[in-house]
């Protein structure tokens, strides 16, 4: 990425200093030169690609606007209709408490894999094997029909006496039963994800800690996550994205989400299916948006102390930007 | 604070088939400063790390006050020790690492207070209140709140040196407390352990820095293959020394 200096550099050029003509230098001291301003390179090629690309996207948004296909005025008749924000609602439940419980998992996980007890390291990796091998889909479905697999879901000691034992049909709800799936799915991808960022925390963290004689657990909350967090964020955010949309498939546990609402309306209105879909299309962007704005946020909380300046945000990058193309601005005015 | 006095006893560690610890015995009394020589490779810093237990001895032990550490005796064995009551041992003994390792996401100030707050031995205000002291000592009280990419090598060596007294250890322990500094910092730090050595604590010191054995230790100690070669009074050992080994070694020092 340019740095914020760069890029005024490119659109705001500071005023071309005078160097002699005369190219053979003969008139041209060394005490001269070393006077001048030295000039920034020029981007030309940048101006041309931003020129080709600008036109490009202008004619792209022209025929999303104008095609009559899209139907804008039925868009706007479904976009904040009650039963699509009551699907997006749902959406936003199942994905909460997914990512909520998946990271705990995972923290879990990862914990377990690098563990030195060999039988649970052994059983989280084959968990995370396991669980990132079975699509999504399948592992929803067969939950959807667990009820038929093993009818009664009882506690006891296998193959010994049953101490307890409940119905399983009607047990959990449909949404019980996505959350359960989709965290089952998440937390094997979360954990790999927490592994590498405690195994990016300095070996000289955990001897720090452990010379103050720090209990485990707190080496582990105060120390090594909040250093670990840094380098999860971005990853689990990753993540996060990806759930938002694989939520879409809670559809097929008879969970009507966001996508399921504007699925089951398409049936019935079948004209509006293509507005139907820009719907879903926007409320999804508008989702994975508003996760991107957190996670910065949330990157520069748990950056501190990893850098020496913060780096700006974006308002205060705009207002530094502004103040200097004014300053360049009001500069070229008095020379 | 009352000082300790640290025994090592029969220490050997293998690494592979490398004998990094060949049979090291020493005693170091209560308030002594003792430094630990030898070229690299010695087997300086693992011994160092083994009266904490961050390096397990494969045989032999340390103990502070006559209490092993890391292990108790069962009839005439030794059994490792559970991890829980490592880490209270570790509490009495302070340790300061060559790469600082402080913690980078924590001020100074925060740096210094962590331990009492982990280990309750102090409540939240007393350890901070204690913290802000400690960092007075050691000359960094207005930098209590920057963190330590903010800091010189030198201040953060020194706001290392407050954490390592922030549980009042009657031991401190620094593995090459100066080397990773520029050589105008050394001072600072060197200041700070010289004050450090006159209040009693026992300190011992693997450091290259002959004119701090020299002004400041009681007992300067010279390993060299996993062996002590040479102990003594820094006018014995560095001015006098009867081994070769310490003679050649003393000559690539100057």
């Amino acid at each position: 990425m340019p740095t914020y200096r760069e890029q005024t550099a490119a659109t705001e050029p500071p005023p071309a200093p005078s160097i002699p003509a005369d190219p053979s230098g003969a008139t041209v001291g060394p005490d001269t030169l070393s006077r001048q301003r030295v000039i920034p390179l020029r981007h030309p090629g940048r101006w041309i690609a931003a020129l080709v690309v600008t036109v490009f996207v202008a004619q792209v948004i022209e025929s999303v606007a104008t095609n009559r296909f899209f139907q804008w005025d039925r868009f706007g008749y479904w976009f904040l209709r009650p039963v699509v924000v009551d699907g997006l609602l749902v959406t936003l439940e199942v994905t909460a408490w997914t990512a909520v419980l998946g990271l705990l998992g995972g923290i879990v996980l990862a914990l377990g894999r690098l563990s030195r007890n060999p039988i649970l390291s052994t059983l989280s990796w084959a968990y995370v094997w396991l669980f990132r091998s079975i699509p999504l889909i399948v592992v929803l479905l067969f939950l959807y029909n667990f009820s038929a697999i093993y009818p009664q879901i009882s506690i006891g000691v296998p193959f010994g006496p049953v101490l307890f034992s409940v119905e399983e049909a009607r047990l959990a709800p449909a949404f019980v039963l996505a959350v359960i799936g989709l965290t089952l799915n998440e937390s094997a991808y979360a954990a790999e994800v927490v592994r590498g960022g405690i195994l990016s925390v300095d070996r000289g963290q955990h001897e720090a800690a452990a010379s103050l004689g720090m209990p485990k657990l707190y080496q582990f909350r105060r120390i090594v996550l909040p250093q670990a967090l840094r380098s999860i964020i971005p990853n689990y955010v990753n993540q996060l994205i990806g759930l938002i949309k694989g939520t879409s498939l809670v559809f097929y546990v008879s969970l009507l989400d966001l996508f399921g609402t504007v699925q089951s309306m398409g049936a019935t209105y079948s004209g509006d299916i293509v507005p139907l879909l820009m719907v879903a299309t926007v409320w999804y962007v508008i989702l994975t948006s508003i996760v991107s704005v957190v996670q910065f946020y949330v990157e520069r909380y748990y950056a501190r102390g990893a850098v020496a300046v913060m780096p700006p945000t974006p308002l205060q990058r705009v207002v530094g930007q502004v103040r200097e193309g004014w300053s360049l601005l009001t500069a070229r005015g008095r020379t | 604070m009352t000082a300790v006095a640290v025994e090592i006893h029969n220490a050997h560690k293998w690494y592979g088939t490398r004998h990094v610890l060949a049979g090291v015995d020493l005693t170091i009394a209560a308030g002594t400063v003792a430094t630990i020589l030898g070229p690299s490779g010695a087997g300086k810093s693992t011994l160092l790390r083994a009266v904490n237990h961050l390096e397990k001895l494969d045989v032999g032990y340390v103990s502070l006050n006559g209490e092993p550490i890391g292990v108790r005796r069962r009839s005439d064995r030794l059994k490792e020790l559970s991890e829980r009551a490592i880490l209270a041992q570790r509490r009495r003994i302070g340790f300061v690492f060559q790469s600082f390792n402080l913690f980078p996401h924590l001020t100074a100030l925060e740096n210094v207070a962590a331990a009492p707050i982990a280990t309750r031995s102090a409540s939240r205000e007393q350890a901070r209140a204690a913290a802000r002291e400690l960092l007075d000592r050691v000359g960094l009280a207005d930098r209590a709140d920057s963190y330590p990419r903010q800091l010189s090598g030198g201040q953060q060596q020194r706001v290392a040196i407050a954490r390592a007294l922030a549980l009042s250890p009657g031991v401190i322990l620094f593995d090459e407390p100066t080397s990773a500094l520029d050589p105008e910092l050394v001072g600072e730090v060197l200041r700070v352990m010289r004050d450090l050595a006159s209040t009693g604590t026992t300190l011992i010191v693997v450091t290259h820095e002959l004119g701090f054995a020299r002004e400041a230790a009681d007992l300067v100690v010279l390993l060299d293959q996993g062996r002590i070669v040479e102990q003594g009074t820094p006018a014995d050992v560095l001015d006098h020394p009867r081994h070769p080994r310490t003679r050649e070694f003393l000559s690539h020092m100057r």
